[in-house]
């Protein structure tokens, strides 16, 4: 087991042997989550798959080609330009199938993406027999070898991964443009069939110097994960793409790391694993639109609902209550206690949501203790329930009067709105409409009420 | 070139397995998931590893339920990513099948310190060897292989003349087959698993290449030959026998032309059903690329359905 010093060291880049490793896979995660993002934005996010299958027969053939010409054809640089032109081919034929054809995208990257990577595997076994081939690791490229990385391999990688950031911050505007609305941009004059190829130029880089390093099936997840993460944190597109770059760098960096410091542990899949837990943190935590805030929010979107039902229904009970007791007319609204049942008559809620709504409004001091089967608002209670009447028929009669909604719709749009909107917003409308309508008092229903 | 009956075993094994990729692809391609074939693939490594792991040997069935539950968590994971992320569905299966491989890598790499057990074999699987394992039946010696994935065809054959309507309905109109009381998300999970034993079951015998492209290709091929979906099939079926008939020949032949020992007949079944592709594509009677400008001059792209996909 590795200790806290050792731990540190490699994490700070201190480690002679494993500063380039590290360093190189935080380059490249930055430059992947950044292209990434463009390509989870045109719902391209599978391309990456297909583009690294399809780098195989080049892989094999470039190999094959350099014996043939009597070099070693061990030299990388030869191996990636063999990947990068038969990538460049895959993406042809992709956008050929695309455009000829009704096939979808789907059908044509999974069209690239097999029959490539077959005849990557064939072209494979042919150059085996070659000399030399097995030394020169060809297998190596589809569960990658970071460990073995070179200062020559480490200065690629940082000048693709470099260069692809930086060529994809300097075409910021016109890739935000084209992922947004590609026909607007081209009836603006933007030539948007030079920067489409120039996104999947730059997502070929970062693909062939991501083969080296973690493999050409995990290369998918550093264009993939990233941008998916970074996407729960924000809705806004500068901010995604910096956080996307983050998280890539971030996983390349740990990743790296963690495998460093446990032989036995491949680099590519650890570094996955970290880009997938920060996924799964984002998925789940995210405050924007991660899946538990959500949740949260429309839990207590729903108390609030409620809340206001019951005490207005309470209201209600009340108001019918005092109509039936005076002979001479409607008297003044008295808090007296009413029985369970009559609520229950007017919502329709079963046993446990009222257990439960009961409980909220305990809690709230909404009210008092009374006999079994009987309910009793406290003053507050009382209070706050003449307030979310009268809130509620301010509303009605403001949607009657001003908004032309047929009486019929009024009382669920009422509730609606007096939901989504903020209570300044209401204040301000009881304001206006206060001139109209007596002080304080709760106005009436300026509809018929349903018989409770 | 010297044909044995080595060689017929092997095209009728590799025809098998791809009529039997072909007809549950040609569901996959229409209801836009031709990925899916792909994802589950990669996604079954860790099932394998942890079967392995689990039961210490490479018996078939352990092996062949740890990978068929792998790849279906594939499936209902993306789906809940899909859900309750809001997340497209390319990106949600990208990230769960490379999660999932990863996973597998290092299991097999904790593993292979003992044992042997080679990402490559999983995933190339070993075509060319299937005949020597074979099953006496009848005074017929057949491969086992064969009898898998034959076994697998009649059971794809069965599933989709039972629910053909079913898949029919929800293949073109997901909607109208709820609303008429069919669950799509029913038949999405079937259709899931179907795809994954057949993967499973195709993979340990045949290897995984073969699996990936007849998911798709011929399915592809059919598609660009017809707009129903009976002939669909029957169309899908014919190109995955002819690509594995014409690949093995080809991975017999091909390598002498650069001067090379031997191929593998997976790839070239693949690069063979690829090629089929290719003239249905050229020289398909009604969409086809040489029709059409027979027609009506030079082929002009087709509007694409999707709204962000137009580059020119």
């Amino acid at each position: 087991m590795p200790d806290f010093s050792d731990i540190l060291e490699v994490l700070l880049l201190r480690n002679y042997n494993t500063r380039l490793v590290v360093l190189g896979t935080t380059l490249l995660g930055i430059a992947a989550g950044l292209i990434g993002s463009f390509l989870l934005l045109r719902k391209r996010s599978l391309m990456g798959d297909a583009l690294s299958h399809a780098t195989l027969p080049g892989i094999a053939i470039a190999f094959a080609i350099m014996v043939s010409l009597g070099g070693s054809g061990k030299s990388l640089p030869g191996l990636l330009l063999g990947a990068t032109l038969s990538g460049v081919a895959g993406i042809a034929t992709m956008l050929l199938i695309r455009n000829t054809t009704r096939l979808r995208d789907d059908v044509a990257m999974g069209f690239v993406l097999s029959v490539f990577f077959g005849v990557g595997v064939a072209s494979l076994r042919m150059v085996q027999s070659l000399p030399g081939a097995s030394a020169a690791g060809l297998e190596s490229f589809i569960y990658g070898k970071t460990a073995s990385m070179v200062q020559s391999d480490f200065l690629l990688i940082a000048l693709v991964a470099g260069a692809a950031s930086l060529v994809s911050l300097l075409f910021l505007k016109e890739f935000l443009l084209l992922c947004f609305d590609d026909g607007y941009a081209a009836s603006q004059g933007w030539p948007t069939l030079f920067l489409d190829v120039l996104l999947l130029g730059l997502v070929t880089a970062v693909t062939v110097i991501g083969l080296q390093a973690v493999g050409l099936i995990l290369v998918i997840a550093f264009l993939i994960t990233p941008p998916t993460a970074a996407r729960f944190w924000t809705q806004r597109l500068l901010p995604m793409l910096l956080i996307s770059a983050l998280i890539g760098g971030v996983s390349g960096w740990l990743g790296a790391s963690l495998s460093a410091l446990t032989p036995q542990l491949p680099a590519g899949a650890v570094i996955v694993l970290v880009a997938a837990a920060l996924f799964l943190v984002s998925m789940l935590f995210a405050p924007e639109r991660g899946v538990l805030p959500r949740l949260l929010n429309q839990a207590r979107l729903r108390r609030k609902v409620d809340r206001q039902h019951f005490l207005r229904a309470a209201y209600e009970i009340l108001e019918a209550q005092a109509g039936k007791s005076e002979t001479s007319g409607d008297g003044p609204v008295r808090n007296v206690s009413f029985p369970t049942e009559v609520l229950l008559e007017k919502r329709a809620w079963s046993s446990r949501q009222l257990r439960r709504i009961l409980r909220i409004a305990r809690h709230e001091d909404h009210l008092e203790s009374a006999p079994t089967g009987r309910l009793r608002l406290s003053e507050p209670g009382f209070g706050e329930a003449a307030r979310v009447t009268r809130n509620h028929r301010l509303w009605e009669t403001y949607l009657i009067q001003y908004a032309d909604i047929a009486p019929s719709h009024v009382d669920r749009d009422a509730d609606m709105v007096e939901h989504i909107l903020g209570a300044e917003l209401v204040r301000e409308l009881e304001a206006k409409l206060s001139g109209e309508l007596p002080g304080h008092a709760v106005p009436p229903s300026p509809h018929p009420l349903p018989s409770a | 070139m010297n044909w044995t009956a080595f060689d017929t075993w092997i095209v009728v094994t590799g025809a098998l397995c791809a009529v039997a990729c072909a007809l549950p692809g040609c569901f996959l391609v229409l209801r836009k998931m031709s990925m899916m074939g792909d994802a589950i693939s990669h996604a079954v490594l860790p099932g394998l590893a942890i079967a392995f792991l689990v039961t210490g040997t490479r018996a078939s069935v352990p092996m062949f339920v740890g990978a068929a539950v792998a790849g279906l968590l594939t499936a209902l994971f993306t789906q809940w990513i899909m859900r309750f992320g809001n997340v497209d569905r390319g990106a949600a299966m990208g990230i769960v099948f490379t999660t999932l491989f990863a996973i597998g890598l290092l299991l097999i790499r904790r593993a292979a310190d003992h044992v042997d057990l080679d990402p490559d074999c999983v995933l190339y699987g070993a075509i060319e060897l299937t005949p020597l394992d074979t099953l006496g039946i009848g005074g017929l010696d057949i491969p086992r292989a064969a009898l898998v994935n034959g076994a697998v065809l009649l059971v794809n054959l069965a599933f989709i003349a039972a629910l053909y309507k079913e898949l029919k309905l929800s293949a073109f109109d997901p909607d109208l087959a709820g609303t008429l009381g069919f669950s799509p998300q029913f038949l999405h999970y079937l259709l899931m698993t179907l795809v994954a034993v057949t993967t499973v079951a195709a993979f340990e015998s045949v290897g995984s290449i073969i699996v990936i492209a007849m998911l798709i290709v011929p399915p592809a091929t059919a598609l660009l030959l017809t707009r129903r979906l009976l002939p669909m099939l029957g169309i899908a079926a014919t190109a995955a026998v002819l690509a594995a008939a014409t690949g093995h020949l080809a991975a017999l032949v091909v390598p002498g032309w650069f001067g090379f020992q031997s191929t593998t007949s997976s790839g070239m079944m693949a690069f063979a059903s690829g090629l089929l592709f290719l003239l249905a594509w050229l020289f398909g009677p009604e969409q086809g690329v040489v029709a059409r400008w027979l027609r009506r001059g030079p082929v002009e792209p087709e509007p694409l359905s999707q709204t962000q996909t137009k580059t020119t």
